[in-house]
């Protein structure tokens, strides 16, 4: 890791009661890059997500996002709300969670919020409809619209967010959570249940978000294909710590990563993969 | 082994079921009523108690639940929501949605019109008035649990703070109607806020036991605060509106002498009605607009996810303060409105069952629409004035319409919610994907 980072994990802990979820976790993602978080399930990724985006109050341990300007804030002090309004930490969840009785579009003007509620004099100018909220409303609703185009759900805007099919569901979400104008996205498992096609497209927005919009991801994915094609980094968990971080190619030949996918200890991993090279 | 399967998926019809169902029901009612029922007592003449078995009566009750409760399995499994919406054809569906929208027009022009028609009718417009209110107050509550998804139980609180704002603030300092009604819509707003902070951790079912017992404390508080309030005898004496200072009475400074013509009590009905009018159409323009403001969609979002809404960065604790506040301030509007029109108010008239009443009228009318709202407070009021020849069976079959409305549209009357902004064309959602909200 020698790159600027965006987000810094440090000895994060979380216990519920007598389960330990994370322990100790440290790891750190790069800004503009796509940093991959994986491990067989139970793992406690979605915990770390949880802490990350203030779902959670950490049992103990810091997490501290650095801002373009340098600006530092400490994540585990700040609500959930304010995460994702003053610190731009956006998220998706592994349950799809949309507003199925809105449109796709209303879907992605409620993401706007905070932008529109600035505009519209906190409710009071807008109620009276000046001009400047007006043109802010429609700049939401360019920036929706070119969302849709990127995922391509532009013929699907005036449906009812539930009416989606379920690979569209996953794509509106991310796609909401990107009208936030995020700096660090978090994608928890959002090729869950796409076919083949559905993931290879997948991986090509994530790359174009990377690559065109210079945001940073931070993704939790089961899918390997999409992990090993799209990852710049990835840190891979088992029982609530890291057990091995590094790119794609070191994490794949990884023993310790074999086994905790495998169920088996480390040298049954070792026997498997030598007899298989 | 593949025969194909056709929309056999329906819930335990058979007949065990619907016996089981009947049988469990017609327990419950043999406990009820046994006691109200079965067993009558009576002070006897010479003051010691005698009693008497009705178990006559007690078996007809029950065998009339066991009965009522198979029909109505029956009712639900046959014409139920599912079935419903797939016997409509879709050619009467797209002549309702026709009626529906020439009806929201052709309904405000009749209710514009309705002073000229039945002029000389007193008992109507009455009614008419007392409707308007209703519908005001089902607009407002729709804020907060049609809108917003929080289940209101105290309603009639904001009602009770704005009717007293404005009796005490005229009666004390003699302000005109014109200066309370805002300072009661803000007074209400005000507990509104009150309210909502002690309730936004809540959710579901605590809210709405919270806020039913925030109705109740209001209540308590009028009647035991009897140096402010008067206490269980309320106030009097409440002045009358009047048009920017001109009275409406048979004075020399009365309205009528000052345009020449004969006084007539129906003037100041008149006033009264187009006055709740205008108040209700205020509050459905203001309801309307703010939908399609910021503050709107994220009240909607709230109500369909919560968890959604926090991780877009949207504070929920202000906008759950601001649907209470905006629900409180309309409230508070209609019971200043109360105050003048009756001249005299109690906490008689702020009573659990008001709430109960405006949120029936929400839920009936289809949480969220405006139309329907309407619709239904047109409904219930009318139609509760409908049965009164009906006497002691009023409230029986008013319960009956009630129970089958929810058979046949267990989602309200307009059962859809119309799109806030769209693209190129706005499609009514079905009800089927819009949420409750759960407080
Ligand atoms: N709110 C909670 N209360 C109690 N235990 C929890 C809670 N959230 C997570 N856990 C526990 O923490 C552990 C890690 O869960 P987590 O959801 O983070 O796993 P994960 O890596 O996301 O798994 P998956 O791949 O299945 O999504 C599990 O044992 C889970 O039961
Ligand atoms: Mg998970």
């Amino acid at each position: 890791m020698s790159g600027e980072r965006i987000l810094d994990v440090d000895q994060l802990t979380m216990r519920f009661g007598g389960i330990v979820a994370v322990q100790d976790l440290s790891f750190a993602a790069e800004r503009r890059k796509i940093t991959a978080l994986i491990g067989p399930n139970g793992a406690g990724k979605t915990t770390v997500f949880n802490c990350i985006t203030g779902f959670y109050k950490p049992t103990g341990g810091a997490i501290r996002l650095t801002h373009d300007d340098g600006r530092e804030i400490a994540l585990e002090r700040l609500n959930d709300f304010r995460i994702a309004k003053q610190a731009k930490v956006a998220r998706t969840f592994q349950n799809i969670r949309l507003f199925p009785g809105m449109t796709v579009l209303e879907n992605l003007m409620v993401a706007q919020h905070n932008m529109l509620m600035r505009a519209s004099g906190f409710t009071l100018l807008g109620l009276v409809g000046v001009p400047a909220y007006r043109d802010a409303e429609k700049r939401a609703i360019d920036l929706a619209t070119d969302w849709l185009k990127r995922v391509s759900l532009l013929d699907r805007a005036d449906d009812a967010a539930g009416n989606l099919a379920y690979g569209d569901q996953r794509r509106l979400e991310i796609a909401r959570a990107m009208c936030t104008e995020p700096a660090l996205l978090c994608l928890d498992e959002p090729a869950a249940g796409l076919n083949a096609r559905e993931s290879a497209a997948l991986s090509e927005l994530l790359l174009s978000i990377r690559n065109e919009l210079g945001t940073s991801i931070l993704l939790i994915e089961h899918d390997m294909s999409v992990v090993m094609e799209i990852s710049d980094h990835i840190v891979v968990m088992d029982h609530g710590v890291k057990i091995a971080q590094g790119t794609p190619r070191e994490v794949r030949d990884d023993p310790k990563v074999i086994a905790a996918y495998l169920g088996a200890d480390e040298e049954e991993a070792m026997a498997v993969m030598e007899s298989g090279s | 082994m593949t025969a194909p399967s056709t929309h056999t998926t329906k819930p335990a019809t058979g007949i065990p079921a619907l016996l089981k169902t009947g049988f469990i029901n017609a327990v419950i009612a043999l406990v009820l009523f046994s006691l109200m029922v079965g067993i009558r007592t009576e002070a006897g003449s010479e003051g010691q108690l005698t009693y008497w078995t009705r178990f006559g009566e007690l078996a007809s009750l029950v065998a009339a639940v066991f009965g009522g409760s198979i029909v109505i399995e029956l009712l639900r499994q046959w014409i139920g929501p599912t079935g419903a919406e797939k016997l409509v054809p879709p050619a009467v569906q797209s002549g309702m949605s026709f009626v529906g929208r020439y009806l929201a027009p052709a309904l405000l022009i009749f209710t514009l019109l309705v002073p000229v028609i039945f002029y000389n009718q007193r008992y109507i417009l009455d009614l008419a008035i007392l409707v308007l209110t209703y519908v005001m107050l089902g607009w407002g509550l729709n804020v907060v649990v049609g809108l917003a998804g929080l289940l209101d139980l105290g309603y009639v609180a904001f009602y009770a703070v704005g009717a007293y704002s404005y009796a005490l603030l005229a009666t004390n300092f003699g302000w005109s109607f014109w200066i309370c009604l805002p300072l009661a819509g803000i007074l209400a707003a005000f507990w509104g806020v009150l309210l909502g902070f002690p309730v936004l951790r809540l959710r579901g079912d605590y809210l709405a036991i919270v806020t039913l017992a925030f109705g109740e404390i209001i209540r308590l508080v009028l009647i035991n605060w009897q140096t402010l309030t008067g206490g269980p005898n309320g106030v009097s004496g409440i002045p009358r509106p009047t048009l920017f200072g001109i009275p409406l009475n048979n004075s020399d400074e009365g309205l009528a002498a000052k345009l020449g013509i004969e006084y007539s009590p129906t003037h100041r009905i008149v006033f009264l009605f187009y006055l709740i009018l205008a108040l209700a159409l205020l509050t459905n323009w203001v309801t309307i607009r703010l939908r399609r403001l910021p503050i709107g969609r994220a009240w909607e979002a709230l109500r369909e996810d919560e968890v959604a809404c926090r991780a877009l960065g949207i504070n929920t604790t202000t906008t759950k303060l601001t649907a209470f506040a905006t629900g409180a301030m309309f409230g508070g509007f209609a019971g200043a409105f109360f105050a003048t029109r009756q001249g005299f108010i109690s906490p008689e008239s702020f009573t659990f069952q008001e709430s109960a009443l405006v949120l029936a009228i929400v839920v009936l009318g289809g949480m969220g629409s405006q139309l329907g709202v309407a619709l239904a407070a047109l409904s219930m009021i009318g139609g509760f004035e409908l049965f009164r020849g009906l006497e002691t069976y009023r409230m029986l079959v008013f319960g009956w319409a009630m129970v089958l409305i929810m058979i046949w549209r267990p989602r309200g009357l307009v059962g859809h919610r119309a799109p806030t902004v769209y693209l190129k064309k706005a499609q009514a959602i079905s009800s089927d994907l819009v949420k409750e909200g759960h407080g």
